[in-house]
């Protein structure tokens, strides 16, 4: 939930996962303000969807596909959204859950991360995801991968928001923290019986 | 992770050194950074020179440690020779040699505290020039920026051994919230008469701030206690 300047954790209460429509969550990490002018966008794709009042509404593939245009053709005049985005939710009882990159890169898959989640959360997610988690399941391995992104990515908070996404409708929960473990032998002291080791 | 290229290369940590009324307390946080990646969250920064002085490293953490490794052989011979602890005073000013003869090849601010029978708890600092300046406290590093009006206003001279090291663990804990490139744990180190005791403090055990929520197993632990089930609104 940070929104950092530079180095600096300046805004810890930024809300980045937001629902698009009915059917789609959107998740976004790096520029704020950018994500902000992409939901603009996104108002003005739902509120004319809307107006045909046809019965039809956009789905996350629609969403994603859009995204993904918006994006690639910013990158391709030099002048990019400095956002990662996460595509998700479910329609007419198929889910989706699609990326996209600020130069357009962009694919649907059971699992996605942005940043530094493509390094340390998919490995954990590969290893542990497989068909028809429940809901338990899968908030217990989301949770994993923030620890793990808390304690190795500098631009990270202890502080989280998890969304889901059924045929239902949308819930995103009230932000909360996640107890961190420093409790190993080895940190207490790490250069004891041997100065000037590191 | 579109790591931003063009950042300037901060001196990722907090440092801290504070004089009180019979010794000094040196305090540091834990991370050690490559970029953006945390390689190493629980790390050592306060590091022994001899018996009764010690340095908290700030800046490159090759360079840091190559000095203090050079200053300590040296210091050790100087003991030797001495037939007597080393003082504060030429610990800290055999750092600033090595930093200021090197002062464009090194980056690294450090900060020296210890005790000695002359002249009691000292604070030195040495920052990336080679300067060195006596202090009755003194911050480094990057997350010292989020830490000036807070020791204006907060320090305060003649503390007792439990205030001073209150202060700085609270100080430490401050910077870490706001600082990026400081985290992890808060290590402190008080020195005096009686010698050097480390002291460590794990997330658990520092208080909240600014937008800081109470730590929690999981969210499913939240749920089942019933809080809020309705979707939220948009």
């Amino acid at each position: 939930m940070a929104g950092s300047y530079g180095s600096t954790l300046r805004y810890k209460n930024v809300e980045r996962i937001k629902s698009i429509g009915k059917h789609t969550l959107l998740g976004a990490s790096g520029e704020v303000s950018d994500f902000q002018e992409i939901l603009r966008y996104l108002d003005e794709l739902i509120i004319y969807d809307n107006m045909w009042d046809d019965g039809n509404s956009l789905g996350p593939k629609e969403v994603h596909n859009y995204l993904t245009r918006v994006m690639y053709n910013r990158r391709n005049k030099f002048d990019p959204l400095f956002n990662s985005l996460v595509v998700g939710g479910v329609k007419n009882g198929q889910k989706y859950l699609g990326m996209v990159g600020m130069i357009g890169t962009h694919y649907e898959d059971n699992h996605v991360a942005t940043g530094f989640g493509n390094h340390l959360a998919r490995p954990l997610m590969r290893a542990e995801w497989h068909e028809d988690m429940s809901f338990e399941e899968a908030v217990k391995l989301l949770e994993k991968c923030l620890l793990v992104l808390l304690y190795r990515d500098r631009s990270a908070i202890n502080k989280f928001q998890i969304a889901k996404i059924t045929e239902e409708g949308v819930t995103i929960s009230e932000p909360y923290a996640l107890k961190t473990f420093w409790g190993f032998l080895a940190f207490q002291n790490p250069t004891k019986g041997a100065e000037g080791s590191w | 992770m579109d790591p931003d290229l063009s950042a300037p290369h901060s001196m990722g940590t907090t440092i801290i050194g504070v004089t009180y009324d019979g010794g000094v307390v040196l305090g540091a946080d834990s991370r050690t950074s490559t970029g953006m990646y945390v390689a190493n969250r629980a790390s050592d920064k306060i590091t022994q020179l001899t018996d009764n002085v010690y340095v908290c490293r700030s800046g490159s953490a090759a360079d840091s440690q190559i000095l203090s490794d050079y200053v300590r052989y040296f210091l050790n011979q100087h003991t030797i020779q001495l037939g007597q602890p080393a003082t504060v005073k030429v610990a800290a000013n055999l750092v600033r040699l090595f930093s200021y003869q090197n002062k464009n090849m090194l980056q690294t601010g450090l900060i020296i505290g210890g005790w000695d029978k002359y002249e009691g708890g000292q604070i030195y600092s040495v920052p990336l020039g080679g300067t060195v300046l006596k202090q009755p406290f003194t911050i480094g590093g990057s997350g010292s920026s989020y830490l000036y009006g807070f020791f204006d206003q907060a320090w305060k001279d003649g503390m007792s051994k439990d205030e001073a090291e209150k202060l700085v663990v609270k100080a430490v804990s401050l910077a870490i919230a706001r600082d990026g490139a400081s985290g992890g744990v808060v290590r402190t180190v008080t020195i005096n008469a009686e010698g050097a005791t480390r002291n460590f403090y794990s997330g658990d055990s520092l208080p909240l701030w600014h937008e800081e929520l109470e730590p929690r197993n999981s969210l499913l632990d939240i749920l089942v206690s019933g809080a809020s089930p309705e979707p939220m609104s948009i």
